[in-house]
């Protein structure tokens, strides 16, 4: 918009509300994570008496995070990428080509949004171990389950929101790609995912943020050697809701991996959608 | 030419997608004839806590047997869904650890070895055990599915500095004293108007401990939360009247402070004993707690009984609480799975387990041992022993504890905010009444 | 699933630069000129791992689910579902009678949730479009706050949960803190904040906290395709801010707003996870969403065929719902791309 005296006042009061709107519950869960325990347990003080590094040392001791840290990381990564590759094929399908029962696929992608997340837990796992009783593999307690599992959840959006995308891009483009004889295949990966870049990044984030944080599937779905660090957290957070230090500081633990990551990310997803407007 | 390609892309799209998955999946573990898989509730501190202090009993198994345990410790928020999902697929630990009043329903699956022939037999047969936990394996009449590993049940615990402070020399015996004490306790300390001291505390917004209070308190009062059919009675004159002394000791008598209202975990209930905002409470096993946080002001005694002396139904303390162990019927190593219940329940094991956990022995083979001759497991025993009864032994007994412990709980944030009357009390029983008449 | 022909015009000038690298491909066997689509099993292809993976994660499980409201699936047969007596339509009287109790709480949540849904997607779509069409002007710090906005949908959501519970406490709490002792609001007296009629509200401020990032960053990019002229050349017409956003940056994000809104309402109508951490399994009466009840009356009960016998009535709800709002609000040609 055009940047009038009252446009920059409104500007500036909106922004600083949405900041505070961020930050507090940020400040609260950093600040509480540095106090020792006897300040956490009165009532909440805004600037710390004394500030501790011990309930990140603590926490150490109590959960193996190393561990689950590696689980999340190979769950994760694993599920992201293999989530992309599948989307990217099936929304260029869909933008892009002519095909019987592409509504009825669309439509029917959609739908599994449309039913309780919860109700797939039961059903799932019994799909899982007749799975496992034809075939031998096994899906439960393994990090195969959960990044099928994942990757799935995360498919319908990620579908959706690159069909959307790759709609817009004008086929032109590719039209001259392939008289150049590359080909469909070649058109896709030399012309749509270059300029697709901000939608493919953003899918990524939103599938990488999905799996990471998730903790009800994760909760039947592993066993001892495969468990999250979001499972680690939520066994933390019921066993010892007193400590609130060492709780907080096990969630900004949990939470740092992805928030460096994304902040790494969001240059790129922030560059390619300024990409994408024109001066 | 252009075809070829196009399956040649699509064929290698799906072949990476595959290649991809199969890269980064595969750690399943095939459990050889030698090993069996053990699920442990959660008894410690923490995860690795409860691991670390069952390892030693774990370890003497292996060398005396041969049979390596592959041990996974799981939280009680996480257990009921993984017993769940292991019964439906039938794909299970071999031995695992169960809340016992879930042993009616468990049972009804028929996932679970009855426990008769060998398993009763490597259990050294029920005479050894307690008879009050014994009754918790399964439902009256019926073969139980499940033995006791863990004993528990409720006392009353004070923080003996604020009974000293407040001139109490001797712990109430009858509710009556306990609620005048309660008042006593009950001060405001800092000199706002306020009190910040409270007689007693609670996890008011707990639905198993309110379900617990339903139970123990209705019976004292004459009452039951099922008749001798079978059909719910909770909102029956003696139950309404056990929920509206719980209720009370917030919304009239003002001895439990309003935010307690709030806690849902039993631990910031024993939070508020040790930092002295509050002066009494029920618990089950609160010790490792006070020693994790260094806390030794605390005394024990029996909980308060509405009249003095009563026996039977009327003199119940608490219900049998406690920890069952099941072998699953699915198990591929039966055998094993029978020789490891049978030696956690042995003697020896009953003593190191029960000592390390702070719960008490089920076989009273075990309780004579000196570890369980403090005062504070003596006044648990008694309880165990002679002054608790099981929690209703039904199949919908896990439903039966959502209703009332729900209703109490609500009863509870409504006297937060406002004003609780014995007719409230009533229609919230009522309700969660027809709702498990509905679902039996 | 179109994108309007307007950005689908900017988009084209943007990504030219993005071919331009590489101008001379090596020519082609044959040299064809583009191709109509003409029978090819390629879209099959494309689609097949999806498909696979639909059916055997989503699609498989849902059919399933939708079974279990047929039968009666209790402890009773649970280590042998595949028997588990089938029983019509006895779940959907016994769960879905309006003068039982079951029912009447079955049909009271719907309302609420529908409620919590208009309000928590509504307030969370007003937060990301004051976001995005203040962060799109040119301002120092621009690019800093973008990312700081990002952070509460970047945190795990659990994370997100416990912080609010933290603060929502009512003796000790950060938001009483403020509320209480430094605004001095409510004569004084602690409200509390997760009990009764309050949790409510509590439920919807978590809720929009986490969501509303997620509208942001679709609306921002939505609105990185609006080129400054169009808004210089209303300016100059005398339109003001409002007529510019009303006629400018509104009809520009529809596209996106078409899928954003759904995608939000859907996954807010079957929110779990937040009042499962706020509450425990037993929300507050006041504070009852479906699939929380749901989980209740199939997890808690172990009476899966009741839980499933309302999630299939949602679903056929929901459905419909979608479908005409599919029909309603997203541009048509999806299907002639």
């Amino acid at each position: 918009m055009i940047e009038t005296r009252n446009f920059r006042i409104l500007r500036n009061v909106v922004l600083t509300i949405l900041s505070l709107w961020v930050a507090i519950p940020l400040y609260v869960v950093v600040s509480t994570s540095l106090k020792p325990l006897k300040d956490v347990a009165g009532l909440f003080q805004w600037i710390p008496r004394q500030i501790t590094a011990s309930p990140y040392l603590d926490i150490w001791t109590t959960v193996p995070l190393a561990k689950y840290f590696q689980n999340s990381l190979i769950i994760t990564v694993c599920a992201t990428l293999c989530s992309v590759t599948v989307a990217v094929l099936a929304a260029y399908s869909i933008a892009r080509l002519q095909f019987k029962g592409k509504r009825a696929f669309s439509l029917t992608v959609l739908s599994t949004q449309m039913f309780p997340g919860i109700l797939f837990l039961l059903p799932l796992y019994l799909i899982f171990t007749q799975i496992r009783n034809l075939t031998g593999l096994q899906l439960q307690g393994s990090y195969l389950g959960l990044i099928i599992t994942y990757m799935t959840f995360t498919l319908p959006f990620a579908i959706w929101m690159l069909s959307g995308y790759f709609a817009s891009i004008p086929k032109e483009l590719e039209e001259a790609s392939m008289i150049d004889g590359t080909g469909r295949m070649g058109a896709l990966i030399r012309v749509i995912l270059p300029v697709a870049k901000p939608g493919i990044i953003a899918v990524a984030v939103y599938s990488f943020i999905s799996a990471w944080g998730e903790v009800l599937f994760a909760s039947v779905l592993t066993n001892e050697a495969t468990k999250t660090l979001s499972l680690g957290l939520k066994a933390y957070a019921s066993e010892s809701d007193v400590f609130w230090n060492q709780l907080m500081a096990a969630s900004v633990v949990v939470s740092l991996p992805v928030l460096i990551g994304f902040i790494l990310v969001q240059k790129h997803l922030v560059a390619g959608l300024s990409a994408g407007a024109v001066k | 030419m252009k075809n070829p390609l196009k399956v040649l892309s699509a064929l290698t799209a799906i072949a990476s997608l595959a290649l991809g998955l199969s890269a980064c999946g595969g750690s399943s573990q095939q459990a050889t004839s030698d090993t069996i898989t053990y699920w442990a509730s959660d008894q410690g501190n923490s995860l690795d806590d409860t691991a670390a202090k069952l390892k030693p009993s774990l370890d003497r198994f292996t060398e005396k047997t041969g049979v390596k345990v592959n041990l996974e410790v799981i939280s009680w928020t996480d257990l009921y869904n993984r017993i769940l999902t292991a019964v439906t697929s039938g794909d299970g630990p071999d031995v695992l650890n169960i809340g016992n009043t879930w042993a009616v329903t468990l049972q009804e699956t028929g996932a679970f070895e009855p426990v008769e022939g060998k398993l009763l037999e490597a259990v050294g047969g029920k005479d050894r055990f307690l008879k009050t936990s014994w009754s918790t394996g399964g439902a009256e009449g019926k073969t139980p599915t499940s033995v006791p590993l863990y004993g528990l049940a409720y006392n009353m615990y004070y923080n003996t500095k604020l009974f000293k402070e407040a001139g109490i020399e001797k712990a109430p015996v009858t509710w009556d004293e306990f609620v005048a004490d309660a008042k006593k306790l009950t001060k405001d300390t800092n000199g706002d108007g306020k009190p910040d001291q409270w007689g007693f505390t609670a996890a008011g917004a707990s639905v198993s401990a309110n379900s617990h209070q339903a139970f123990i308190r209705g019976l004292q009062n004459g009452g039951s939360l099922f008749d001798k059919d079978g059909k719910p009675t909770f909102d029956s004159g003696p139950q309404v009247e056990g929920v509206k002394q719980f209720i009370d000791l917030m919304a009239t008598d003002k001895v439990m402070s309003p935010s307690d209202a709030e806690i849902s975990q039993g631990s910031q209930k024993v939070d508020n004993l040790i930092n002295g905002k509050a002066a009494m409470m029920f618990d089950q096993s609160p010790l490792k707690n006070f020693d994790a946080r260094g806390f030794k002001d605390w005394g024990v005694a029996p909980m308060p009984m509405v009249s003095i002396g009563a026996t039977g139904a009327a003199g119940t303390q608490s219900h049998v609480a406690g920890i069952n162990l099941s072998v699953f019927k699915n198990s591929k190593n039966k055998d094993n799975a029978i020789k490891l219940a049978g030696f956690l329940t042995s003697d020896a094991e009953q003593v190191a387990l029960n000592k390390a956990y702070s719960s008490l022995p089920v076989v009273t083979g075990a309780s004579s041992d000196a570890a369980f001759q403090t005062a504070e497991v003596k006044a648990k025993n008694d309880a165990l022993a002679n002054h608790a009864m099981p929690m209703p032994l039904i199949a919908k007994e896990g439903q039966m504890e959502t209703l009332t412990g729900t209703a109490i709980k609500n009863l509870f944030a409504k006297a937060a905010t406002g004003t609780v009357s014995e007719a409230d009390i009533k229609s919230a029983l009522k309700d969660a009444n027809n709702q498990m008449a509905a679902a039996q | 699933m179109s994108h309007s022909a307007l950005d689908s015009g900017t988009a084209a000038e943007g990504s030219k630069s993005a071919i331009d690298p590489e101008p001379g491909q090596p020519q082609g066997v044959t040299g064809q000129p583009p191709r109509k689509p003409r029978r090819s099993f390629l879209p099959y292809g494309l689609i097949l791992p999806a498909a696979i993976l639909e059916i055997l994660i989503h699609i498989g499980p849902m059919l399933l689910g939708i079974w279990i409201a047929f039968i009666s699936l209790t402890q009773l047969n649970l280590t042998n579902w595949l028997n588990a007596p089938f029983v019509g339509l006895q779940n959907f009287v016994n769960g879905l009678n309006p003068e039982s109790t079951i029912g009447q709480a079955f049909f009271s949540t719907v309302g609420r949730t529908l409620g919590y849904t208009i309000l928590v997607v509504g307030f969370s779509w007003i937060l990301g479009m004051a976001g995005a069409v203040f962060l799109s002007s040119n301002f120092k710090g621009r690019a800093i706050l973008r990312t700081f906005f990002l952070v509460p949908y970047a945190l795990p959501a659990y994370v997100g949960t416990i912080a609010w519970a933290f603060m929502f406490n009512q003796r000790d709490g950060a938001v009483n803190q403020i509320l209480v002792d430094t605004f001095h609001l409510f004569g004084d007296e602690r409200p509390f904040w997760l009990l009764g009629q309050n949790s409510f509200g509590a439920m919807i401020v978590v809720n929009i906290w986490q969501l509303w990032p997620f509208a942001f960053l679709m609306l921002m990019a939505a609105l990185q395709n609006v080129p400054n002229e169009v808004y210089e050349a209303a300016a100059i017409d005398g339109a003001t801010l409002w007529q510019q956003f009303r006629t400018i940056t509104l009809p520009m994000v529809r596209p996106a707003n078409g899928v954003l809104l759904m995608v939000m309402s859907l996954w807010t109508f079957n929110q779990f996870n937040i009042p499962f951490v706020l509450f425990g399994a037993s929300s507050p009466k006041e504070a009852t969403l479906v699939s929380p009840l749901i989980y209740q009356n199939s997890f808690g009960s172990w009476n899966f065929g009741l839980g499933g016998a309302m999630s299939v009535l949602l679903l056929i709800a929901l459905f419909i719902a979608s479908v005409f709002y599919i029909r309603m609000v997203l541009p048509k040609g999806a299907d002639n791309d």
